[in-house]
């Protein structure tokens, strides 16, 4: 899979970039090379998948583009409104949205507040930041719950709050850490079409970390595929269809040959290793 | 566990009708008991008195009883009013510097394994006799208080916290609106613990005051009534100093009850 490399950096001397990683590595203070060297270089409004055996680093290469965590080397850059500047140097989060893989919400504020969290905490008024986050719920579908708890809702609902959260301060990039793994797969293949939909309507650069094949393709316009720890890029895969996707894209011949063509890039990484 | 009760749950109104109703039929069965024995054997009251004679006492002396309740009830109250200002301040205080709390903590243990009752004698020495007592009920209140406080506050989850430092939370804005809130339910159970243990420090106090030759409160008078034969009289204090000690219990547990109530595993129903 030599042949995927370049190309992307061909592309990405011609569009504006979201986000591009050179050489990034991250060592584990325990001394295990967790990730890399990894290049990557995301455009702006791509949907991505990384896709990549449990331990490859993938969540930790999310946590790098988030500023949540430093690499030992290499140098990570993210565009923002302002302009390219380097993590770290400012105040953090206005252009990226983080969803975890578990909803992580706050079990003792209404929802509304969960979703108000960002903008409460950047200063934003209380009207202002209550009538964004009445937008930002309707927008995944969950108008009619602002004022229940957390507890009171299911596990694909409490993933919408967490998606509308992240939502809530319009950021250039959105960052997916297996957030729909925990869920069934029905609620799973809803949120894949909602997901899907607000992409399309809001244009956001989204990178969605994901050990699922299926998924990865179904909703991505590149999947990558990383090799068993230290994470490397195995594969770049570019995945067209016709758009906009919907349930026929998850039945016809063109998925299963590009799940196909994504398992086998990923088998090395689970074949002929024991370690784990 | 729940999905092998294939029996349909009692309703759950008489279930807790039950509870309630079982410890009250054993507590008077066992006072008829006692008194029946008293009775019948005619065991004079300066060796055992009978629950009516205790209830007779209480009633007549009151005026003294109340009084000394009321001292015991002030300095339980400020024992532990100090407590648990002290006893979040300090784990607030260990969660923004490690360095306080390894120079701190391993004296705060010292001062929680040292038995209160061979402390109080000292503080009586160099303290006035009233704020000795409330000392006392601060030393064995407080590290309920502060080390719930600082396991609460340790108890964040780490995405959550990764959350805020994402939306570049300030550290008073962590505190506030993540810190203090996850460490709420630990801190009201610390408070649960402190508000009985804060009573024994000062009952503890009060008898080695008492012993000294001075005092007021409950634990006082059961320790003079001890000296003067008065065993009903120790009795009616002892149920006093009982009841107290529910209430407190029972006041706190309301009040943890009310502030977790729409979020909080504990205070949920079981079906839920």
């Amino acid at each position: 899979m030599s042949s995927a490399k370049p190309s992307s950096t061909v592309e990405a001397s011609l569009t504006a970039l979201a986000v591009s990683l050179r050489g990034v590595t991250k060592v584990y203070d325990t001394g295990v090379m967790a990730l890399g060297p990894l290049d990557l270089a995301v455009r702006k409004g791509e949907f991505i998948s990384l896709l990549g055996p449990s331990g490859c680093g993938k969540s930790t290469a999310l946590r790098l583009i988030a500023g949540l965590s430093q690499a030992s080397s290499g140098t990570v850059r993210v565009s923002r409104h302002e302009g390219e500047v380097q993590i770290g140097h400012i105040r953090q989060g206005h252009g990226i949205g983080f969803v975890f893989q578990e909803p992580t919400l706050m079990p003792w504020s209404s929802v509304r507040e969960n979703v108000r969290l960002p903008l409460k905490l950047g200063g934003i008024a209380k009207a202002e930041g209550r009538a964004r986050a009445d937008a930002a719920l309707a927008s995944v579908g969950l108008a009619d719950f602002a004022d229940a708890f957390p507890r009171e809702l299911s596990g694909g609902m409490k993933m919408r709050v967490s998606l509308a959260r992240a939502l809530v301060t319009d950021p250039d990039i959105l960052l997916m850490d297996e957030p729909f793994a925990a869920l069934d797969e029905i609620t799973r293949f809803r949120l894949n079409n909602d997901l899907l939909a607000l992409w399309r309507s809001l244009g956001k650069t989204v990178i969605f970390v994901t050990h699922s094949v299926f998924e990865s393709v179904y909703l991505s316009q590149r999947v990558v595929v990383m090799t068993a720890r230290p994470g490397r890029i195995q594969a770049d895969i570019r995945i067209e269809t016709v758009e906009p996707r919907g349930e026929e894209f998850r039945t016809s011949a063109a998925y299963s040959d590009y799940c196909r063509r994504v398992s086998a890039a990923l088998a090395p990484s689970y074949s002929g290793q024991s370690t784990l | 566990m729940n999905a092998q009760a294939p029996v349909p749950a009692k309703p759950s109104g008489a279930q807790s009708a039950v509870r309630f109703v079982l410890p009250i039929i054993v507590f008077a069965a066992g006072l008829a008991v006692w008194e029946l024995v008293v009775r019948i054997r005619e065991i004079p009251p300066y060796v055992l008195p009978a629950p009516s004679a205790i209830f007779l006492t209480l009633i007549k002396d009151w005026a003294v009883l109340s009084q000394s309740l009321a001292a015991t009830l002030l300095t339980t109250l400020e024992g532990f009013v100090a407590a648990s200002i002290g006893g979040i301040a300090l784990a607030l205080l260990f969660n923004q510097s490690k360095w306080v709390e390894y120079s701190l903590f391993p004296y705060a243990v010292v001062l929680q394994v040292t038995p209160v009752i061979a402390i109080a004698p000292l503080l009586l020495i160099y303290l006035e006799q009233q704020t000795a007592v409330v000392v006392c009920a601060f030393i064995v209140a407080f590290f309920p208080v502060l080390s719930n406080t600082t396991l609460g506050l340790n108890s964040v989850d780490r995405n959550l916290a990764g959350l805020f430092q994402l939306y570049g939370a300030s550290k008073p804005q962590t505190l506030r609106f993540l810190k203090l809130p996850a460490a709420l339910p630990y801190i009201l159970g610390g408070l649960r613990i402190a508000g009985g243990l804060s009573l024994i420090g000062a009952v503890v106090a009060e008898i080695a005051a008492g012993t000294a030759g001075a005092g007021s409160g409950l634990a006082y008078r059961i320790a003079e009534s001890g000296y003067r034969l008065n065993i009903p009289r120790m009795f009616a204090a002892l149920l006093l100093l009982s009841l107290a000690g529910i209430v407190i219990y029972g006041v706190l547990a309301l009040i943890s009850h009310l502030v977790l109530r729409r979020w909080h595993e504990s205070a949920l129903g079981k079906e839920n």
